[in-house]
């Protein structure tokens, strides 16, 4: 069925950057998809709650604190509390080469650091949906 | 358990799925719908409406939290427009609300409008009685921003709030014909700006000069951001629905919104079955590239369009 991908954009954690976010937000946009942006300061325990109201495709997260080891997978492990296991989670910001492997491991699909072009994101979403 | 069992013993997956299936024109959810159907009827419609960035999200979020306090159930759709160009859309009204979104007895959805011109989306019809047999108390609509004509809120809501700001226009603008006709209920947000008493003054006069006089849409000024007034917002929501039931205006308005709403899906049905065919033959294109040639003229297009469904 020809429908829109829908993603929620969305910042857990305390830092205020968001200019990262809202670029990915528009060029998702620009590709058609329509992007439920909930802003800054978000719990996981949010996030959760607005991916499961929205009913979105993927959840789309920045972390520009250093919070991710922490943040990302436990977004991803209340996901799988409340019995979601179609949604597709990606990650961005500010992310250590080795941290990378363990976020990987604890759920998060793909992580995009600065310098990835909006056209690689889009992509990979089209490309990984789970349902 | 299918989808309407679960969204009937108030699984909110269930309630978010039905009304993904819903913009999605699928006809499982339809048939779900007509199913459930006799469930509905116990949710009290309010649209909020009003240009953009007159704080229509903000003081929805407000509004709900008193609702709330009053141990009411509620839900939100939010509606922000869809890109004509790409389908795509940024839906941020969420933003203003993130401290419902915890709140088990709150179900906030965005919707994009996908094409509908009148403030609102296609689905949002559907998006209500999901809503409703989930066993919200009150649902309350947001729609996009809107301009002088976009007015389709009055043809779901059982009670319009239209949310007004300082200094947008002079009086010639509040006796303007559309958007300004279909409240029930003002509100002048941001009203700690210079000029919200002229703003009032200017839509009470309007209001004066109205022939209907058994009901007069009360003037609030509010703050959302400051949550000033936001009790007394409320209680004028309150005693228009208490006027809608007592004078039994309730029932009319609701038979006359069913009555464009079979219309209109009626409506959709038949551009549906029209532009499959002329889509799937190719026709549509021959079609505007003959008018484009001047070959043929759009009235007469339109005359071939007629004749395909015919058949």
């Amino acid at each position: 069925m020809d429908r829109p991908i829908r993603v929620l954009v969305a910042k857990p954690g305390l830092d205020g950057h968001d200019r990262g976010a809202k670029v990915i937000a528009r060029a998702l946009r620009d590709a058609g998809m329509e992007v439920i942006y909930t802003g800054l300061r978000q719990t996981p325990e949010q996030i959760v709650q607005a991916a499961i109201q929205e009913d979105v495709d993927v959840v789309a997260m920045s972390i520009l604190s250093g919070a991710h080891n922490h943040l990302f997978p436990k977004v991803v492990n209340l996901l799988r509390e409340e019995g979601v296991d179609d949604v597709l989670v990606i990650g961005g910001g500010v992310i250590p080469d080795e941290d990378m492997p363990g976020l990987k491991e604890a759920g998060i699909e793909e992580i995009f650091t600065p310098g990835t072009s909006t056209k690689e994101v889009v992509e990979f979403i089209k490309n990984n949906l789970k349902r | 358990m299918n989808l309407g069992e679960r969204l009937l013993k108030g699984d909110r997956r269930a309630c978010a799925r039905l009304i993904t299936m819903l913009e999605n024109n699928d006809d499982q959810a339809i048939n779900i719908l007509k199913d459930l159907y006799k469930h509905s009827g116990n949710a009290y419609v309010i649209g909020i409406t009003g240009a953009p960035g007159s704080g229509k999200s903000t003081l929805t979020d407000k509004i709900a939290k008193e609702f709330r306090k009053k141990g009411k159930k509620v839900g939100i759709l939010a509606i922000d427009p869809t890109s004509p160009f790409t389908g795509g859309a940024i839906l941020g009204d969420r933003i203003r609300m993130n401290d419902l979104t915890l709140d088990k007895n709150v179900f906030i959805r965005s919707m994009g409008t996908r094409g509908s011109l009148g403030g609102m989306s296609r689905a949002t019809w559907g998006a209500v009685k999901v809503l409703d047999i989930f066993g919200m108390d009150y649902i309350f609509i947001e729609t996009v921003g809107v301009g002088q004509s976009e007015v389709d809120i009055v043809k779901i809501a059982d009670t319009v709030l239209m949310v007004m700001v300082p200094n947008l226009g002079d009086d010639i603008q509040a006796i303007k014909a559309g958007i300004m006709e279909i409240a029930d209920v003002f509100a002048i947000n941001k009203s700690d700006l210079d000029g919200a008493d002229r703003t009032k003054l200017e839509i009470e006069m309007n209001l004066d000069l109205s022939d209907q006089k058994e009901y007069r849409p009360p003037v609030v000024k509010v703050s959302a951001r400051q949550s000033e007034n936001i009790g007394e917002l409320v209680d004028k929501l309150m005693e228009h629905r208490k006027y809608l039931e007592d004078t039994g205006k309730i029932v009319e308005r609701r038979k006359k919104n069913i009555r464009l709403e079979i219309m209109k899906l009626a409506e959709e049905e038949f551009m549906r079955l029209i532009m499959n065919k002329a889509l799937g033959e190719n026709l549509l294109e021959d079609l505007v590239n003959n008018v484009v040639l001047k070959e043929m003229d759009p009235y007469t297009a339109k005359d071939r369009l007629i004749e395909l469904i015919k058949e």
